[in-house]
């Protein structure tokens, strides 16, 4: 090996912030499913606590010998909807305690899979799921919520999507950082590592270790060797870089599942952001000439971006799933507040960014006083995004209670602070309040 | 056991002599070496072998962090398998 090859993966991790940003281990709880909710979560409790007993261990060993940032060590999980549904429990509230328990017991940084799959209808345990999501995140500290209220094949459920703008102002109304804990999905992955949104799908294995990396900083400086060349010299790098990152992935993804004794399940090829300078989305898209992220080209630059990576890291790693894509949490990216603080990125072009990124509209601080149809009717069009493209989408919104625009909502650590942006006043209410499901669209049947 | 040490800091006198024998203490055989002057940093790269039944990772990386505080060098180890996974195809 070239001390060259040495030195530039060095660099790579100590000054560009390449990191695993987690190792997410899926497990399956359909096998603690009881009539009675209290032997349920005990099953739950032991089965967490004895499949995931070295998780954290094993990823401080690697980070350790290996010299690699583990950020995150999470855990998904079934749906809850799915898990509590036999039971006679009125709400669901003790299923997040029992997952936060379990959580804490092992050391983990998150837990997600306090969902509902409602993309068509609900069934009991999805009434209970849904209604039991402000109490439940206001009452634990690691439990994270997703609710899939699209699909392509489905179309899209409108009655959730009218519940969720209200669950969504419920949580705020009690506390609005806990509303980072929660995502409104349109065709949600089964497979995904990235938090808020994981849960592991019941068409996946008992359990299974997927690895979601990221390395913005690492794209920006390759990006900056190639100032002014030619739109493809430019595609070509990300993709030499993505590629790169993405074998660290896998690497790390093999060692992890060997020494748990786990199938390896993914690698989520995704560029996650984080407040540190240097490690922004954006910061990308300015690199390849955009004066501001927001600045007309913005889309473009972000689809090239995306695809390039793809392009990159596919080759890179065995499976590929999860999300797959670029993100842009604006409270999770310093370019991203930096241009929202100027004025020069407002939520319609972040809308229109999410029609060729992963996910959607990611960590956005709204006014405490939008309405609750408001924030449907923001649901349903990036609902409407995801399943006319055949792709993820989703909503995760911050209405500041008793803040406007200009204030500043806190997260604390990685998931920084967002600016409170302006929402079109002009109401959907009418649209939202008709209820009923939007048809699956005409490509949907391949059949 | 194999693993890539990399020594990046201000030149100073005795570097070498410093880091290897370091290793030899340790018991860790050197199997190639590289040295270079980058900018005016001084940079070396060491592949080290050792028993690793004998002696753990973690007792070499220990070892490792106490020089670099007492030296004021920049002194990683990581297992040699990483860099193969991200460079080689």
């Amino acid at each position: 090996m070239e001390s060259k090859q040495i030195l530039e993966t060095i660099r790579m991790i100590s000054e560009e912030n390449l990191d695993i940003r987690t190792i997410t281990m899926g497990i399956s709880l359909l096998d603690c499913i009881d009539s009675d909710g209290a032997k349920s979560r005990q099953k739950i409790y032991e089965k967490l606590t004895t499949s995931a007993k070295d998780l954290v261990k094993v990823a401080d060993q690697i980070e350790s010998q290996y010299g690699i940032p583990i950020v995150n060590k999470r855990i998904s999980v079934t749906p809850i909807s799915l898990i509590a549904a036999a039971s006679d429990d009125k709400d669901y509230v003790a299923y997040a305690k029992t997952m936060d328990k379990a959580a804490e017991t092992l050391g983990v940084d998150l837990i997600g899979g306090f969902s509902s799959l409602v993309q068509k209808g609900y069934q009991i345990g999805d009434h209970r799921l849904i209604e039991s999501i402000p109490e439940a995140l206001n009452e634990t500290k690691r439990v994270c919520s997703s609710v899939n209220v699209g699909s392509t094949r489905a179309g899209i459920n409108m009655d959730a999507v009218k519940q969720m703008g209200e669950i969504v102002k419920q949580l705020a109304a009690i506390d609005p950082v806990s509303c980072m804990s929660l995502v409104i999905f349109a065709n949600a992955v089964e497979d995904n590592p990235f938090m808020a949104g994981a849960f592991h799908g019941v068409g996946e294995a008992d359990r299974v270790i997927n690895v979601g990396i990221s390395g913005p900083g690492v794209v920006k400086r390759a990006l900056e060797g190639v100032k002014g060349e030619s739109i493809d010299t430019v595609s070509e790098t990300i993709k030499k870089t993505a590629f790169k990152v993405t074998r660290m992935g896998q690497f790390v993804g093999n060692i992890a599942a060997k020494e748990l004794g786990v199938p390896f399940g993914i690698v989520d090829l995704s560029l996650a952001p984080t407040p540190a300078k240097g490690d922004s989305v954006a910061e990308i898209l300015e690199e390849i000439g955009l004066q501001s992220v927001g600045a007309p080209g913005t889309t473009a630059t972000l689809a090239l971006l995306n695809d390039a990576v793809k392009k990159g890291g596919v080759m890179a790693c065995e499976h590929v799933g999860g999300l797959s894509g670029a993100f842009i949490p604006v409270s999770e990216d310093s370019g991203m507040i930096k241009a929202v603080s100027h004025g020069n990125l407002n939520i319609e072009k972040l809308e229109a960014m999410t029609a060729v990124c992963s996910v959607g509209l990611d960590m956005i601080a709204i006014p405490g006083d939008t309405p609750a149809t408001t924030i449907s009717g923001m649901i349903a069009d990036e609902a409407a995004i995801g399943v006319i493209n055949n792709k993820t989408t989703a909503v995760r919104v911050i209405p500041a209670t008793g803040k406007k625009v200009g204030d500043t909502v806190n997260f604390g650590g990685l998931f920084g602070s967002a600016p409170v942006m302006p929402v079109n006043k002009n109401s959907s209410a009418d649209f939202v309040n008709r209820g009923g499901r939007i048809p699956a669209p005409i490509h949907s049947f391949k059949n | 056991m194999k693993a890539i040490i990399t020594v990046i800091g201000h030149d100073q006198v005795g570097i070498v002599a410093k880091v290897s024998a370091k290793l030899a203490s340790l018991n860790v055989n050197i199997n190639d070496i590289s040295q270079t002057l980058m900018q005016e940093y001084f940079t070396m790269m060491l592949v080290g072998e050792w028993d690793d039944k004998k002696i753990s990772f973690d007792t070499v990386k220990k070892a490792i962090a106490d020089l670099s505080k007492e030296t004021g060098l920049d002194i990683r180890i990581q297992r040699e398998e990483l860099f193969d996974a991200i460079q080689k195809l």
